[in-house]
């Protein structure tokens, strides 16, 4: 228990600027990961409309594929892309330090643990693409 | 030695006659070997008695000296003018605290905080001393040793912004000095903890902004004990969910 | 002006290993107890927190308390109390398995058990440690456990300014609450001192800034003698420059001292012979006062390095390698690395004598009673006395656990027998202390010295006329330097006058604590003409038990230390040469 503490009337409290993430690099990059969400869920949503798209018809789902081509869409996916991968990469980042890998005893580095996982993402990914371009078109 | 002059620009707050900080500047010849803290102490010594600050061990492990450096939360201690020179270095009181004085910040909430997350060994049993230690192999020790390196510095609450929009957040020091019980093969408190750190105000405030590892003196890394009380907690929710009749 | 009195039954003033162990005690012994802890700091920044090599205490079946006991005596070179040594290690194994209960992390051996290691003077392997940082995870576990104890109130930030000493009984005490600059009073039955020690009247020390020897000057203020001050303690290895401790655990894990031609010279001072890995109470893992001197002569033959602090010699750890340096000695390596700016896995260390340890302090019996009634004291502060003339390296975390528990139970048991403490007779106290304060620091006009200006000057002379080797001449200009820094100090110049976090003030109460502290030390070692653990008179060079096997107790005066002297109690180790 604490009998003395400062007098709350002479203290003097600072405020926080609405810009503190402006101020360190870190606390940049920190807010563009929590800004990636925006993007994939953006992405998200276009997905699922057009996935609503292929019940309403062959010329519904055309038009939506072809507005998708757009500069603007295009340019859209891109940064929600990058965001994707910005995102991924320091999930994985994240994951090495709340779970890590002990080998013999001794904590992986976690470069290693990082990298190990985004290979496994990058061959899962190729897995899926293959899969994807050797399915028959017409399918 | 070579003597040299760098220009220490303090932040000055005396509540008896100013509503808010001002910077006062020095001029201070230093040899290359000097720190900013030792900066200080000839202010204090030589130049202008009323500057307050603290200060005690000089050797980076009591925590009493932490301040803003250039905008950076470090030990006054431990960082040398030379790696500034011939740039003009700004001390200020650590950030996100109330300021008490000039450098001194209100840290009297951490020390709640502290006790909230009952950092002490708890036991169903406790072993007589008759019966000597409790064994604990090298590799138990390894699991939270690092985490007990903390020496309360609060330089990775300066570091935090959660904990600067929202001074309740028990913070990165006071988990970690949590968890780093919750993991000792001596104690079986974690349930009792989880109230303090499973809390709205405990570990899922944070957001893994992970400035706080990055600026420990001591390389405790408080974010990596925060997100493991996530997975932990998360974890033992599921499993209350899935075996509600498991005792945990 | 009245003061708020608050009341407590127990007032332990410091919070290091031996206060918070104290308080722990007090607390443990009855739930109804209220137990006040007053500090200047808040307790985690003790300078407990600097100490690094461990603590000593028997657990090991090839050990014995007899071993121990012998150890500690023959490193005092005789001047410790042999009954307190006996007690001191029988208790030592028990109040270190109960900080180990508590949570404290050791270093673990590969079954499990708590290591141990060599240290200096100890025949066997003794010392238990944590890593590098055995004070700092003492500490802290020791003030984590506090925490759990709702009857330990703690006035964090604190500086007590006097004992409230009436009817020849300790009641109380005034102290300046750092945030508001209040004078608050306390009342209780019984005081705990345990402020550590003061090695700050030296220029160049390993203690922290706040060691100013405030508990010691505080009881002889209040006519409680001081015993023992003429021994101070020299580390042999500390940082040239900033005094920043290298553990003695550095040469308990094999490293080596080397003069200027990289020649292990302790093996020239009857310290033989070297061996490749470390041998008990041989070369590097002799006693510290006999390092320490070494080192001397080893300047003055024009044997040490000389550099931009003065000379030093090399604590060589290379040969070790960097997974034994990482794993036992992180600490060491981070601060070289930090404070020199070398690697201490590629380079040899820097090091030179630098003074460490008070084994004089506040006389108490083994109980941790002062003469005064109601009050007690332990660890640094106090002088029980189990380290006598030179402190081995490991007893005096140990002896804060073993003294603090003591005291503290003693002390609780003592306040729960008193009722009620009353707080009447204090209030008149307390307004002549704020008189004091006022008149001659807080409302205090004019002056022209500066606080720093006298305090260098004062550790100078200390260091001139108190240091490894001392002489009649050098120290009685250094009692006459003192009788000049005292009058001076009369005329110190306050700039700030502010009541919030002033922490010139604190500056100034410490100076004249230190003052206090400098004189007992420089007069006691005055009137010791004899050679005796770390008290080296060149002019008298041999230990003379027939006219100094005694205690030295300085009795405060308006005059300066009255010295009046004690036996020693012998119990079975009879006095003969101390050769290693």
């Amino acid at each position: 228990m604490m009998a003395t503490r400062p007098d709350p009337a002479g203290l003097y409290h600072p405020a926080m600027p609405a810009t503190w993430w402006l101020r360190k690099r870190s606390y940049f990059l920190f807010m563009l990961r929590e800004l990636s969400s925006v993007f994939i869920a953006g992405f998200l949503v276009v997905l699922l409309l057009q996935i609503a798209q292929i019940s309403s018809g062959e010329d519904a789902r055309a038009a939506f594929s072809a507005m998708l081509r757009s500069p603007g869409w295009i340019l859209f996916h891109g940064v929600a892309l990058a965001f994707a991968v910005y995102h991924s990469v320091t999930w994985f980042y994240t994951t090495s330090i709340v779970m890590p890998l002990r080998v013999r005893g001794r904590e992986l580095p976690r470069w290693l643990f990082t990298a190990l996982n985004i290979g496994a993402w990058a061959g899962v990914s190729l897995v899926i693409l293959i899969l994807y371009l050797a399915l028959p078109a017409s399918a | 030695m070579s003597e040299r002059t760098i220009t220490l620009d303090v932040t000055r707050y005396r509540p008896h006659q100013e509503a808010v900080p001002t910077v006062q500047s020095y001029a201070i010849p230093f040899p290359d070997d000097w720190v900013v803290l030792d900066a200080l102490n000839h202010i204090k010594d030589q130049v202008d008695g009323s500057l307050s600050y603290r200060w005690s061990c000089r050797m980076g492990v009591c925590g009493s000296c932490g301040m803003m450096v250039n905008g950076e939360p470090k030990l006054s201690c431990a960082v040398f003018l030379r790696d500034y020179f011939p740039r003009a270095i700004r001390v200020e009181p650590l950030s996100n605290f109330p300021v008490i004085r000039d450098l001194v910040i209100d840290m009297s909430g951490f020390l709640d905080k502290l006790k909230s997350v009952k950092p002490w060994i708890i036991r169903e049993q406790e072993k007589p001393l008759s019966e000597g230690e409790y064994l604990q192999s090298p590799r138990e020790l390894d699991a939270y040793q690092h985490f007990s390196q903390c020496i309360n510095c609060m330089l990775c609450y300066a570091a935090c912004p959660v904990f600067g929009l929202d001074s309740g957040f028990v913070g990165p020091a006071a988990i970690a000095l949590g968890y780093r019980y919750n993991l000792d093969s001596r104690d079986h408190g974690t349930a009792e903890r989880r109230e303090v750190l499973g809390d709205h105000e405990g570990i899922w405030q944070c957001t893994f902004v992970g400035e706080c590892s990055v600026v420990c003196p001591k390389h405790v890394d408080p974010a990596a004990a925060i997100q493991r009380v996530k997975v932990d907690t998360a974890k033992d929710w599921i499993l209350s969910l899935v075996m509600p009749w498991g005792q945990r | 002006m009245s003061h708020e009195i608050s009341e407590h039954d127990v007032i332990v003033i410091g919070a290091g290993g031996a206060g918070l162990r104290a308080a722990i005690a007090a607390a443990e012994l009855s739930p109804k107890l209220s137990i006040a802890v007053v500090s200047k700091v808040y307790p985690m920044r003790s300078h407990t927190v600097s100490a690094e090599g461990g603590a000593a205490a028997v657990t090991r079946e090839y050990d014995n308390l007899d071993a121990h006991a012998r150890d500690t005596i023959f490193g005092a070179d005789f001047l410790a109390d042999q009954d307190a040594v006996e007690a001191f290690v029988a208790e030592a194994p028990h109040e270190l398995i109960q900080l180990e209960h508590w949570g404290c992390p050791w270093s673990r051996d590969a079954d499990g058990r708590i290591s141990v290691r060599s240290f200096g003077g100890m025949s066997v392997k003794r010392t238990l440690f944590a890593a590098d940082k055995t004070g700092f995870h003492m500490l802290h576990a020791l003030f984590q456990t506090s925490l759990k104890y709702d009857h330990i109130v703690r006035y964090d930030e604190c500086f007590v300014t006097s004992l409230l000493v009436e009817d020849g009984r300790a009641r109380g005490i005034t102290n300046v609450n750092l945030y508001t600059g209040e004078v608050m009073v306390l009342a209780a039955n019984a005081i705990v001192l345990c402020t550590g020690g003061g090695g700050r009247v030296f220029p160049f020390t390993t203690n922290a800034a706040i060691k100013t020897g405030d508990g010691m000057a505080l009881a002889y203020r209040a006519g409680v003698p001081l015993k023992d001050m003429e021994f101070v303690q020299y580390h042999p290895t500390g940082l040239p420059g900033t005094g920043i401790l290298i553990t003695e655990a550095s040469r308990s894990e094999g490293g080596w001292l080397k003069n200027k031609d990289g020649h292990r010279y302790l093996q020239d001072y009857g310290l033989g012979p070297p061996t490749d890995t470390p041998t008990q109470r041989k070369m590097e893992l002799g006693p510290r006062d006999i390092l320490s001197r070494c080192h001397m002569q080893e300047y003055q033959k024009g044997h040490t390095f000389e550099g931009p602090h003065g000379h030093y010699v090399h604590l060589d750890l290379r040969h070790l390698g960097q997974e034994l340096i990482d794993r036992k000695l992180p600490f060491v390596r981070e601060l070289v690395r930090n404070y020199v700016g070398i690697d201490p896995v590629y380079e040899p260390i820097p090091v030179r004598p630098v003074v460490h340890y008070m084994m004089g302090g506040v006389h108490t019996d083994m109980d941790g009673k002062t003469p005064l009634e109601g009050l007690y004291a332990a660890g640094e502060t106090a002088c029980v006395s189990i380290n006598g003339a030179n402190r081995l390296g490991s007893n005096s975390l140990t002896e804060c656990l073993v003294f603090g528990a003591r005291a503290g139970r003693n002390a609780a048991e003592y306040a729960s027998g008193m009722g009620t403490p009353t707080s009447n007779p204090l209030a008149a106290l307390a307004r002549d202390e704020q008189h004091r304060l006022d008149s001659q620091f807080f409302k205090k006009e004019g002056g022209s010295e500066r606080i720093a200006a006298i305090r260098t000057e004062m550790q100078h002379a200390m260091e001139e006329g108190a240091g490894i080797y001392r002489d009649a001449s050098s120290m009685g200009a250094t009692c006459e330097k003192l009788r000049e820094l005292r009058e001076r100090f009369s005329r110190i110049r306050l700039e700030d006058s502010s009541e919030v976090f002033n922490t010139e003030r604190i500056s100034a109460l410490e100076l004249d604590f230190m003052l206090d502290v400098a004189d007992t030390i420089a007069n006691g070692a005055l009137l010791r003409k004899e050679s005796r653990g770390s008290h080296t008179r060149t002019d008298f060079p041999s230990r003379d038990d027939e006219n100094f096997l005694k205690h030295t107790l300085a009795y405060r005066t308006d005059e300066g230390p009255r010295l009046d002297y004690a036996p020693v109690k012998i119990t079975r180790w009879q006095p003969e040469e101390r050769k290693y």
